[in-house]
């Protein structure tokens, strides 16, 4: 494989392993949410989040010429190969802080993926296409979310503002591009994460503001993700979700 | 002024007659409180059903083996939700609320599909759950699309066409099994072996042992008997199998010409009621789970009265 193809390999991958562990965190609240409503809500994020993933898998695995399958790739790599931003793969925690984290993602997701729909590579420009209908769905859901527990009584907003506390040194990330990005945004493929920041971050603290929370305080900020490097928890959600791959090897299911 | 109110005979026999004249009964028309608590036991339990039902189901969704299953899935569990919303609201119209049929399952006092109290132990229970047990529930279901309750009837027509896509599916995943790996095979045959008297068993009594069944056909709450309900499941499963090339776990399974049907053995009523009473395996397991749910999720909807009291006082003020 050729250095700029690899690029774009990696830059898939990178958006498939995003969705899929959200995804995979989001369906652990199934039969679990506060609502009947919000099992149902979080059923259907997690679906579209697993869809995302599944739709760059399919195209990194045409990259590599069906060298490994959607689910090979998915299923059959150990977390030193994942390549998800660290703040997918957080535990659940509480409800409040399942919402601060999907706001937080939900306001990246929808701005970066209305630019990438620009991609000059068709197929990245078509998932983010669908993507965006999905997060500005999302997006309205967690916002609100937002809105009702931190302006709800005093424990919500205690748990929402601790959520926000636990979640704010995960947000660095969000905005450095990887060497493969540096590449492909010069191509015209990728989209350049740090010019979202200010935008970002205006809508985050306005949003804030009205749920009467507070801009955490930054004091640390944890990267790794893209490197692989990633929290203990990671490989703990891996060994659930690869179980049946790797207990039954080579298997169509 | 001359009282023309009807006694409370009269108005039994009207709506006796509408029932036998097969119009539906709608929330605001008069009906016995015995129909109206008949339904409210019937529809909170099936409602209960589907939200216990995403248990089993769900205790699989982060292990799916594959992308595509994954989604099913998810998608799956998603209906079952929303047919639980759906058959809640449907129950509401009878002057209950969501609130206290929730509050009669975690007490006790209201049951659920007694065949989620079986564990779902592996990848192939899944499909066999879509397969058995959505199949079982579908042949009352579609029964149930005529039942004498408007809001039941119509909740019912849009539940069938959700659940007879399930159904599907999940033949289709066992399908794959049983044409996959010996481990595999495995994996499915062992799933039908532990399933099939459990989805025989969601038929209920033998109509002669039905508490509920006499009444309930008459004010045709009910279309079909346990019993014929249960002929129908096992004539339709039957070639199923078949085709999977799976043995169903009942040694006097056997087609009877005279009859047109399957003859079939016995179901091991001390087990159906063993489970039914609260020794079955899960039991305890899916009234805990839904209740640390909801207990867990109490602040969340303290929360949102909160908020949308100030939103409205906000609102007031600003008028």
């Amino acid at each position: 494989m050729n250095g700029a193809r690899q690029k774009l390999l990696d830059f898939v991958i990178a958006q498939a392993d995003d969705a899929m562990v959200l995804g995979q965190r989001l369906s652990e609240w199934c039969s679990n949410a506060p609502y009947l409503e919000e099992d149902l809500a979080l059923t259907n994020v997690a679906l579209d989040y697993v869809g995302r993933a599944k739709m760059f898998y399919e195209y990194a695995s045409k990259l590599e010429a069906g060298k490994r399958s959607a689910d090979d790739i998915a299923f059959l790599r150990d977390g030193r190969d994942f390549r998800n931003l660290l703040i997918m793969e957080l535990p659940i925690g509480d409800f409040a802080f399942s919402m601060a984290r999907q706001f937080l993602v939900d306001v990246f997701n929808l701005e970066y993926m209305a630019l990438l729909q620009q991609s000059s590579d068709a197929e990245v420009a078509a998932i983010a296409g669908k993507a965006v209908k999905e997060s500005r769905y999302h997006l309205r859901r967690s916002h609100e979310w937002v809105l009702r527990l931190g302006d709800g009584t005093e424990e919500s907003h205690a748990r929402m503002q601790k959520g926000l506390d636990e979640l704010w040194g995960y947000i660095d990330e969000l905005f450095v591009n990887t060497d493969a990005e540096v590449a492909l945004i010069k191509e015209g493929v990728a989209i350049d994460r740090a010019l979202l920041r200010d935008s970002w971050s205006n809508q985050v603290e306005a949003v804030l503001q009205e749920a009467t929370l507070s801009k955490p305080g930054v004091e640390w900020t944890v990267t790794g993700g893209r490197q692989g490097i990633h929290t203990e928890h990671f490989g703990h959600m891996l060994a659930e979700m690869q179980f049946l791959q790797r207990a039954y090897p080579g298997l169509e299911w | 002024m001359a009282d023309y109110r009807m006694n409370e005979a009269e108005l039994e026999k009207v709506f006796q007659d509408r029932i036998d004249d097969e119009q539906k009964i709608e929330p605001k028309d008069w009906m016995p409180d015995t129909y109206r608590k008949n339904l409210i036991r019937q529809m909170s339990q099936h409602a209960h059903s589907e939200v216990i039902g995403m248990q089993p189901e769900g205790n699989w969704i982060t292990r799916a083996p594959s992308l595509r299953r994954k989604m099913i899935l998810l998608a799956k569990v998603q209906d079952e939700a929303g047919h639980g919303l759906y058959i809640y609201s449907a129950a509401e119209t009878l002057g209950i609320s969501r609130e206290e049929m929730v509050q009669a399952l975690h007490d006790g006092k209201a049951k659920y599909a007694s065949i989620f109290n079986y564990p779902s132990l592996t990848w192939a229970d899944v499909g066999a759950i879509g397969w058995l047990v959505d199949g079982a529930a579908i042949v009352n279901q579609i029964t149930l699309q005529r039942t004498s309750y408007g809001p039941y009837a119509r909740a019912m027509v849009r539940v069938c066409k959700e659940e007879s896509f399930h159904q599907r599916q999940g033949y289709e995943s066992l399908l794959v099994l049983a044409s996959g790996s010996k481990e595999q095979q495995q994996m499915a045959q062992d799933a039908l072996n532990r399933w099939w008297w459990p989805s025989l068993m969601m038929f209920g009594p033998h109509d002669a042992e039905s508490a509920h069944s006499a009444q309930s056909m008459k004010w045709k709450i009910k279309r079909k008997s346990n019993d014929e309900l249960r002929q129908a499941f096992v004539d339709q499963t039957v070639p199923q199998a078949q085709y999977l090339g799976l043995t169903i776990p009942d040694p006097k399974l056997k087609w009877n010409e005279e009859r047109g049907h399957y003859d079939f053995g016995e179901i091991d009523w001390d087990e159906f009621y063993r489970v039914i009473n609260g020794n079955g395996l899960c039991n305890r397991q899916r009234i805990v789970h839904h209740r640390r749910a909801h207990d867990n999720g109490a602040w969340v909807r303290e929360a949102v009265e909160a908020y949308d009291e100030k939103q409205k006082a906000r609102k007031q003020q600003a008028a």
